[in-house]
């Protein structure tokens, strides 16, 4: 960090003395100048060794044998030949934050192409960057959510998640009046008329954490914090390891057990790569505060879909924002904050 | 070169020696193919449906194949706790057990690297750790130091045998100056493995169970307590089946290795259950889970006492010399405190780590048939791998594989 004088366990937010490094990690150079490297550069323009090149022969070749036999062969027809060809760049593109903006065009147009040909329908597929000055944080209003769960389904069907294993980036804990916030006894699945008598709610999801344990532990930096403060996943890059998700001390993150089903009526088709884009079996997601909304300046869709009003989301940075306003204003508190991880996600009381 | 042609004619001999054998070898062989296909049909299953075959969920999110992980990587650890007194102290009693200490580390690192693949939901992806190539989140991921370290002691033991073996077959006399520097390295490794594996649980502050600075010494013990107990059964067995001469004197001072560390590891564990039943804070859940169940739930209660049970009987009997020197008596203990410290570094490790969740959701894991398959299938691979490199290793001391110039 730049500035020696910011404490460890306090967010800046100040813009003026905001820190240069970004969400990368990196402390000097930029993360997208630095390294411009991906996809066949990445990986076929790196200078290298015998050994080196012998092992990302191998690697092709055993895993790439089947795309190119079949985009090799005179007898497939052009589309599975393209299909195939997609699939081979796809497979070997680079982490996305290492990217030039030039490479990720290529891949969302492979991406959205691909979709074409499986679906026959266009994709809207943004790759977007964090704006200058810009830091999301949320704030949560526990005295005025009712546990209705609109934000829950407004949040599945924004985000494209997994309908067949009900997958919920946020979970709406009911909670008992009178023992505090008691999470070992609250309910995180409940099933009943809301709001039940004698009860409170409380709502979890990704903290999107200015110290993010989560980001530290992957292998492979297939997650990191944007220069906005969003926590990412680069879908395509992740191992599927899970080590995230042990690191994540407010159970953020979700898993794809298995190849996750959205009926295609159902699919959101305005995307980003780092939100909502459709996402295979055997990779991390989560939250990304609607990355493909919010950047284009619209609420989150669990903020939109509350009809109580209990969730606020803006800009920390922007001091006549309503989130800055309630951070002045209201006494605001976090949930384990003896962590140190410095979550963006405010809870307070009326 | 001629390095090559050496290389190239034990490679040979090696293929038919491991081909022939008695016809208990066959069956012996034959079982763990048999299994290892099975596994791999499973694996194949697990591949096709993705880790829902498994029986691991978002509240469980590691299941058997990292519990089995993390064991396997202390037995691959503690097979230099032999090489240090054999080569450095010129102990030549060790000598014997050490050629076979070495081949169970290949095995139990072969093992590791398995169950770590067979974890991953995207095995195929896998490109992306390699440095140069991908991206290796170095120095901050713990993951990343294991892939190193691991690859690196797997890469340390198999060279220094290898070259060992290779002179030996010439009927040369290996040269200490070249091999005693691999050795002492490995030693160094050794514990590198086995404190970086434990650093990968105990950095986590979401996980109270295992974020404890007890957690990486005690790994240590209770790995030099099972893997040389799993190598006394080892020597046993291969002086019953071959013409390997292990005197019981090696087993005798391997077994007060095994000792030692047992004893060690159950004061750390007296200490660990003291701090969290003395004085039980909001972390201790997960400790309470373990040892008496929370709210009805209590599927790792008959592990963890069957545990408990075992680890204090055989250490408590291994703590006398009358009893200990009693050979079959021993095997017998050995066996009970390798399955012990399996159950207790195992699943009775990792699944506590996420019961109750960070919201306090207790939901309990139960492996799936898939999931035990290609565990018993990984295991099996083990097994068959050490045993390859144990006999070809044993006709090679035995003079039985001789380098020929034609």
């Amino acid at each position: 960090m730049s500035d020696s004088n910011k404490k460890w366990y306090s967010l800046n937010l100040n813009p003026s003395t905001k820190s240069t490094s970004c969400g990368c990690g990196k402390e000097s150079g930029s993360c997208d100048s630095g390294n411009p490297k991906d996809g066949y550069d990445q990986i076929m323009g790196v200078p290298m060794g015998r050994r080196a090149a012998f092992k990302k022969i191998t690697a092709g070749l055993l895993i790439g044998a089947g795309a190119v036999s079949n985009s090799c062969s005179v007898v497939s027809r052009d589309e599975s030949k393209e299909k195939s060809a997609i699939e081979w760049e796809e497979y070997f593109k680079g982490n996305y934050k290492l990217m030039t903006s030039e490479e990720k065009d290529k891949s969302i147009d492979r991406l959205v192409r691909s979709y074409e040909l499986n679906q026959g329908e266009k994709l809207n597929m943004s790759s977007k960057d964090a704006e200058e000055n810009v830091l999301f944080g949320y704030a949560f209003n526990i005295s005025k959510c009712q546990g209705y769960m609109d934000c829950v389904n407004a949040c599945v069907e924004e985000n494209n998640q997994d309908r067949s294993s009900e997958m919920q980036y946020i979970r709406i804990h009911e909670m008992e009046d009178g023992k505090g916030f008691n999470f070992d006894e609250a309910d995180d699945n409940y099933y009943h008329e809301v709001p039940a008598k004698g009860h409170f709610y409380m709502g979890t999801q990704c903290f999107h954490c200015d110290n993010p344990p989560c980001v530290e532990v992957c292998p492979v930096e297939a997650t990191w914090k944007e220069k906005d403060g969003i926590v990412v996943i680069d879908y395509d890059w992740c191992i599927g390891c899970r080590y995230c998700m042990a690191a994540c001390p407010y159970d953020g993150r979700r898993f794809n057990w298995k190849t996750p089903e959205v009926p295609e009526q159902e699919v959101n088709k305005n995307q980003h790569y780092l939100g909502n884009r459709l996402r295979k079996k055997g990779v991390m997601e989560k939250c990304t505060f609607c990355v493909q909304r919010t950047r284009e300046g619209q609420n989150p869709a669990c903020v939109e879909a509350c009809p109580t009003g209990s969730r606020t989301f803006g800009n920390l940075l922007d001091p006549n924002s309503n989130i800055r306003w309630i951070l002045d204003n209201k006494k605001v508190f976090r949930l384990k904050e003896d962590l140190g991880t410095e979550p963006k996600f405010w809870y307070y009381m009326d | 070169m001629k390095i090559l042609k050496v290389f190239w004619s034990l490679v040979k001999d090696a293929m038919l020696e491991v081909t022939h054998g008695n016809k208990a070898y066959h069956i012996w062989m034959a079982v763990l193919s048999f299994i290892m296909l099975f596994g791999m049909y499973n694996y194949s299953i697990q591949l096709e449906e993705g880790l829902s075959a498994t029986g691991m969920t978002d509240r469980v999110s590691w299941g058997l194949y990292i519990s089995n992980f993390t064991f396997l990587v202390g037995v691959a650890a503690a097979a230099v706790m032999l090489v240090l007194p054999a080569y450095v102290l010129k102990n030549v009693d060790f000598k014997q057990a050490v050629l076979i200490g070495e081949g169970l580390a290949v095995a139990a690192l072969l093992m590791c690297l398995a169950f770590v693949v067979a974890d991953m939901g995207g095995p195929a992806r896998l490109w992306h750790m390699i440095p140069g190539i991908g991206v290796f989140n170095f120095p901050n991921s713990m993951l990343a130091w294991d892939v190193i370290v691991l690859n690196g002691y797997l890469f340390i033991n198999i060279t220094v045998p290898m070259y060992i073996l290779i002179m030996r077959y010439q009927g040369k006399t290996p040269n200490p100056k070249i091999y005693i520097p691999g050795v002492f390295i490995s030693v160094f490794w050794a514990v590198g493995i086995h404190m970086v594996t434990a650093f990968l649980y105990q950095g986590l502050q979401a996980r109270p169970f295992w974020n404890n600075a007890l957690l990486g010494p005690r790994f240590l013990a209770s790995a030099f307590a099972a893997g040389p107990a799993l190598i006394i059964i080892v020597l046993a067995i291969i002086r019953k089946f071959t013409a390997f001469k292990i005197p019981d004197s090696t087993i005798k001072k391997i077994s007060m290795i095994v000792t030692v560390a047992a004893q060690i590891n159950l004061i750390m564990l007296i200490s660990e259950l003291f701090k969290e039943f003395y004085a039980p804070t909001h972390h201790s859940i997960s400790a309470v889970y373990l040892w008496f169940g929370l709210d009805g739930k209590t599927a790792l209660l008959p592990w963890i006492w069957t545990s408990i049970s075992l680890n204090l009987v055989a250490t408590i009997a291994l703590t006398f010399h009358k009893i200990r020197n009693n050979l079959k008596v021993l095997y017998v203990l050995c066996a009970m405190l390798f399955i012990a410290i399996w159950i207790e570094k195992g699943f009775g490790l990792i699944v506590p780590g996420f019961i109750p969740g960070p919201w306090g959701k207790i939901a309990e894991y139960t492996p799936t048939f898939v999931e035990i398959s290609v565990t018993l299938g990984i295991w099996a691979m083990g097994a068959f791998i050490f045993t390859i490199l144990a006999k070809t290793g044993i006709a090679v001391e035995l003079k039985q594989l001789v380098y020929k110039k034609k």
